[in-house]
């Protein structure tokens, strides 16, 4: 693989996380009315942060495993 | 009726700016690996099967699906999940697990070449043009779609949101070319299912669950004329056309729906084909579209369910749900959007909308990438400058790309102006479509098809289509556009949909037909030899025994159609 596209979906998807989670703690509690009383920029805040560390352990993973062999040759 | 627009807030302009920042930086990324024209055009073929399945399903994701499937799933119910568990994964197993052999074994760098191959020049020239100038109407009128209902739900202005949408689109496919929008692809994918995921389970939420909803849709139907469950159930009404509100039968449904549409697309489109011609062998190429069924037949839970939830809320509530014009019927093409406003607060709104805009850009990119590739190696390396290097052609691909968008901007401003001819045009090509697959399916399982036979059989079969839509009229339209410009009317089907499904029907028929009898009268141009890996009986089997049993292609085309006859027997 050229690049691994596990570490910008998982960059991403840790930003967002961060975001919603940072905002779902300073918004107020009046804009959750329309999504039911839940504060789901936390709740959802905290999946897409879970779901991007997730990506990016595994493109550390991929990384390390074999660090040698994406040098050499261009097949993964 | 003005529709109140959405306000939005810092935190969601922010979600928006890191999206483009992220895909454009991909681009950026990418950019040093494209040094061959095979690396612009087809990723140098070295797409891992998982990305290359992904972004198979996601070029197809445009948001005209978003929406559209959105708005069906309102007007139609659960019947609209055919267009996935009949009208797309039957397909996708037959393109991964029989014609992809041919695609990628024969090295064809697009499906017009493989026509070039396996008959003839014309063959090729005619699929060629007519995919060009359908890719780019396409790309042109849903982003005119896109900016129209941006314009509307968030007040932005159109000319703001075609430009900007343009600009990064053609930003990230110029500096990566096929890899760089594959890679987008998969990305988006991922944003628009967890874009989209929060507003369904909210929505299931607030329902009461899919008793709840099924409970609500209840009042839909019966409202509507049709018995209780014509809303929550997928077969159980296409016994006759008049007891379900899509006015088709099954017959109509399965064959020109499941049949002769869905595989006339998703085997013969290189907008998706391209995805898994860039795979990174054969056996990858072949589980693309198997593992692209996979997300594919659970996709009617996240663009159906929010419409059938919004028609829902719209029979239940005091006052209704969805804009109603004046002629009475609610503006299901609002359906997805007013859930977004409805149930996401600021934050989640942003990412929604995000993951919207994420739908949108796939589907342009898609068009744009296969546009780019067809036009420079079969119609600009075949008749306008053959035997250039590799580097000229590679340029030739850089300048096509800011053309295609150019010329796709030009056809969203064209379709402002001239609703009527892009109907036609539309019109136009789904009589060149539909009897596409009649002549891959001969031309690869019968060696003694001939080059004339499928110039001519496909010419027959369009004929086919333009006779029977101009001969026919759906209940309720006037002749024109809508059928019948041949001035007479020799039957009147219960909706446009039936109408368009026999269509498909008859011309696939013609051409099938026609394709036979005009090569069994014209003599082979091509010998046994030159048809080796172009046609099934003088291919050398795939086995895979060198496979592991549980990755063969064949173990998951099982698992996918058992999991979709399941979901077909569990909402039947």
């Amino acid at each position: 693989m050229k690049l691994d596209l596990r570490l910008p979906i998982g960059l991403m998807f840790g930003v967002f996380g961060v975001i919603l989670t940072v905002y779902g703690f300073v918004s107020e509690t009046a804009i959750y009315d329309r999504s039911l009383g839940i504060n789901v920029n936390l709740w959802w805040g905290l999946v897409l942060l879970a779901f991007g560390i997730v990506m990016l352990t595994l493109s550390y993973r991929g990384r390390v495993a074999k660090p040698t062999k994406t040098h050499s040759t261009s097949t993964p | 009726m003005p529709v109140q627009h959405i306000q939005l807030s810092a935190v969601d302009y922010t979600i928006l700016i890191v999206y483009f920042a992220f895909v454009l930086g991909i681009g950026w990324a990418l950019r040093r690996f494209v040094k061959s024209s095979e690396d612009f055009f087809l990723s140098g073929r070295s797409i891992p099967a998982w990305i290359a399945g992904l972004a198979f399903i996601s070029a197809n994701l445009g948001a005209q699906e978003v929406i559209g499937m959105g708005a069906s799933g309102a007007k139609y119910g659960m019947m609209t999940s055919h267009f996935y568990w009949v009208g797309a994964i039957p397909a996708m197993v037959f393109v991964g697990i029989f014609m992809m052999p041919f695609y990628y074994g024969s090295r064809a760098r697009s499906v017009p070449e493989y026509l070039k191959l396996r008959f003839d020049e014309k063959t090729r020239g005619f699929n060629a043009i007519t995919f060009a100038v359908m890719t780019v109407f396409s790309s042109g009128i849903s982003m005119y779609a896109l900016a129209k209902l941006l314009e509307l739900v968030l007040g932005w202005n159109f000319h703001t949101s075609v430009v900007l949408s343009a600009v990064i689109v053609l930003g990230y496919i110029f500096l990566g070319g096929l890899t760089s929008a594959i890679y987008n692809e998969v990305l988006q994918f991922f944003l628009i299912v967890l874009g989209f995921l929060p507003l369904v389970l909210l929505g299931l939420k607030d329902m009461g669950g899919w008793g709840g909803l099924t409970a609500k849709l209840e009042t839909v139907a019966t409202n509507a004329g049709y018995s209780a469950g014509a809303w929550s159930n997928s077969w159980h009404h296409l016994n006759a056309a008049s007891a379900n509100p899509m006015g088709v039968e099954w017959f109509g449904m399965v064959m020109g729906l499941g049949f002769v549409l869905s595989f006339g697309y998703w085997c013969t489109d290189f907008l998706v084909v391209q995805r898994a011609m860039a795979a990174d062998s054969m056996t990858a190429a072949r589980r693309t579209p198997l593992l692209a069924a996979l997300p594919k037949m659970l996709f009617p839970a996240l663009v159906i369910l929010p419409g059938m939830i919004a028609i829902a809320l719209h029979a239940t509530r005091p006052g209704g749900f969805l804009p109603v014009g004046s002629d009475g019927t609610p503006n299901y093409n609002l359906a997805v959007p007013m859930m977004l406003a409805h149930y996401l607060p600021s934050g989640l709104l942003g990412l929604g909308l995000t993951a919207l805009m994420a739908s949108f850009m796939s589907g342009m990119a898609g068009n744009v990438t296969a546009f780019n590739t067809v036009w420079t190696y079969d119609i600009y390396q075949s008749y306008v400058r053959p035997g250039q290097s590799d580097a000229h052609y590679l340029r030739v691909g850089h300048v096509t790309t800011v053309c295609g968008i150019l010329l796709s901007v030009a056809a969203a401003y064209a379709a402002t102006r001239f609703n009527n001819i892009l109907d036609m045009l539309q019109l136009v090509f789904a009589f060149v479509n539909a009897p596409l697959f009649a002549t891959f399916l001969l031309g690869m399982f019968w060696r003694r098809t001939t080059g004339h036979g499928a110039f001519f059989g496909l010419l027959t079969g369009t004929a086919a289509a333009a006779i029977h839509h101009g001969l026919v009229l759906p209940q309720g339209a006037v002749p024109g556009l809508k059928g019948a410009f041949l001035g007479t009317v020799l039957h009147t089907y219960p909706s446009e949909m039936a109408q368009n499904f026999w269509t498909a029907i008859f011309a696939w028929s013609a051409c099938f037909v026609a394709t036979i009898a005009i090569s069994l009268v014209t003599a082979r141009q091509k010998s046994d030899d030159e048809l080796k890996g172009l046609v099934y009986a003088l291919t050398p089997r795939l086995t895979d025994r060198e496979i592991v049993w549980y990755k063969r292609p064949a173990t998951l085309a099982v698992l996918v159609l058992g999991l979709t006859l399941i979901l077909n027997v569990i909402f039947w």
